[in-house]
């Protein structure tokens, strides 16, 4: 099997500069991940399940370890890659998936939904002709398709947000509870495009609330510190 | 306490901007303390700080209508001078004309209020050496469409116009010549939030349309999120952090920052 992230001592904190203190996120996190297979995060509320997604993404700065991910130009540690190429993998490669969409003013649905193929050089029509696919397959009525989301209901929107986030498939994607609160055709809907893209090849890490509803999926589950109490330490902090 | 991140490995392009250890003084005030930054062709930088942080200086620098007392700044572009400060008052004017466009807070400070918007648009072709007419005509009312701005209304002065239509006479005139460069100061301070909300969804389209590199200034967070791959925070005249954008608003590091950022609404 193809190596796709392999995570080696990671560790994750939160300096909180008025407080004067430092909360422990995780610490020490090692795995692996290959192509085409399906990683559960398991643990309890703040055990830093959805934290260490985002590390993964780089939206939170790692504070030790590495994240080697094996992309298509070679093994890149997207704990200290520079800005521009986490950019560009975010674009080609690497897919988050959360529950919310961001909607911006002025922009219908479907174009929202074609965004990350146009982004990848796909042409305009082709790309809105996809999307509609999509909107069609989770579940969202043609009459909005055209529609701005901003006033979309919540479900629907939903639904919007995740026709854009698995469009373009990807190497590595990361999901954060994307079933919560979907109905149940739109859940089917998306487990079969996920199950899709595993097939050809998508590594997927995820946090479920109700882990069932991809229970098809997982290959593999990591417990993150199942009983190890929540550190807090306090410290004097350099300003 | 985080680590310390590697040079570019993937993009091999070279930066379209870069500005090395710009320092400033103003008397004895250092509104710029060694700040470099570089852009990467079809990225948006976005400096956010409050007032007086020295972002607006930094911006005037790289229009060029400031001359730090220190510092280098290039652009990748061909035939363009190694070091920008270095250049002499008509070569600086002739380089801000056709490769960097910029779009104020005070459309006073980049319009003549009492002239039509066409002719707005059209004196920046003017400068570039356009003499014909019709071309001139036509190239402005593109820009003004490319901008959105109502083209039955662009005989109008901007004095006439509305805030956010004056917004979008600047926007036509900074992009008429297809520039290299977009800098945006404080582009929608100072308009109602609806008018805000078109503007900047106007910036995007442009941006993604037309992959134009920007580097917008503003001291609301929620327009620099909103456009902005990178940030930049500044703080009397220094930078303090500087990352993606979703990082530096979800996990600021500097002390600052996380000031900044909880104080939002």
């Amino acid at each position: 099997m193809t190596l796709i992230l392999d995570v080696k001592g990671l560790s994750k904190g939160f300096e909180m500069h008025h407080l004067g203190t430092r909360m422990a996120a995780f610490s020490d996190i090692s795995f692996n991940l290959s192509a085409g297979e399906f990683l559960l995060l398991k643990g309890r509320n703040g055990a830093g399940k959805s934290t260490l997604l985002r590390t993964l993404y780089r939206s939170y700065l790692a504070a030790s370890g590495q994240i080697l991910f094996h992309s298509s130009h070679g093994v890149v540690d997207l704990a200290r890659a520079a800005d521009v190429d986490v950019t560009l993998l975010r674009r080609t490669e690497i897919g988050f998936v959360t529950q919310f969409l961001t909607a911006r003013p002025r922009v219908s649905a479907e174009a929202l939904v074609a965004e990350p193929l146009r982004l990848a050089g796909t042409p305009e029509e082709e790309a809105l002709e996809e999307a509609r696919h999509w909107l069609s397959a989770f579940g969202v009525k043609r009459a909005l398709w055209a529609a701005y989301p901003t006033t979309f209901s919540g479900g629907e929107q939903q639904k919007v947000n995740l026709a854009r986030a698995l469009i373009l498939p990807q190497r590595l994607l990361m999901l954060d509870e994307p079933t919560a609160s979907l109905d149940a055709s739109a859940r089917a809907a998306l487990i079969d495009r996920l199950a899709e893209l595993k097939r050809a090849g998508t590594a997927m890490i995820g946090v479920f609330h109700h882990p069932g509803d991809v229970e098809v999926l997982i290959d593999r589950e990591i417990d993150l510190a199942p009983d190890a109490p929540k550190q807090e330490t306090r410290e004097d902090v350099a300003v | 306490m985080s680590l310390t991140m590697e040079p570019p490995r993937l993009v091999t392009t070279r930066p379209l901007l870069t500005a090395r250890n710009v320092s400033k003084c103003y008397g004895r005030v250092q509104a710029l303390r060694d700040v470099s930054a570089t852009v990467y062709p079809g990225e948006v930088l976005g400096i956010v700080g409050e007032s007086g942080s020295g972002k607006s200086t930094f911006l005037r620098c790289l229009n060029l209508e400031e001359v730090p007392d220190e510092g280098s700044y290039t652009l990748d572009l061909p035939d363009v001078a190694d070091n920008l400060f270095d250049l002499d008052r008509y070569a600086r004017r002739m380089l801000c004309a056709t490769k960097i466009g910029i779009v104020y807070q005070n459309p006073h400070l980049g319009l003549l209020m009492n002239h039509s918007s066409s002719g707005n648009v059209a004196e920046r072709l003017l400068v570039a050496g356009e003499r014909r007419f019709s071309v001139l005509r036509d190239k402005a009312r593109r820009a003004l469409d490319a901008s959105e701005f109502p083209l039955d209304r662009m005989d109008a002065p901007p004095v006439e116009l509305s805030g956010g239509m004056q917004q979008r006479v600047q926007l036509a005139k900074a992009i008429a010549l297809e520039p290299a460069l977009l800098l945006l100061d404080e582009p929608t301070t100072g308009l109602d939030v609806s008018v805000q909300a078109l503007v900047l969804d106007t910036l995007k389209r442009l941006q993604q349309e037309r992959r134009i590199t920007m580097v917008i200034v503003s001291h609301d967070l929620g327009v620099i999120r909103t456009l902005s791959d990178r940030v930049m925070v500044m703080r009397r005249g220094q930078v303090v952090e500087a990352g993606l954008a979703d990082q530096v608003f979800q996990d600021p590091q500097h002390a600052y920052t996380q000031q900044l950022v909880h104080a939002k609404l």
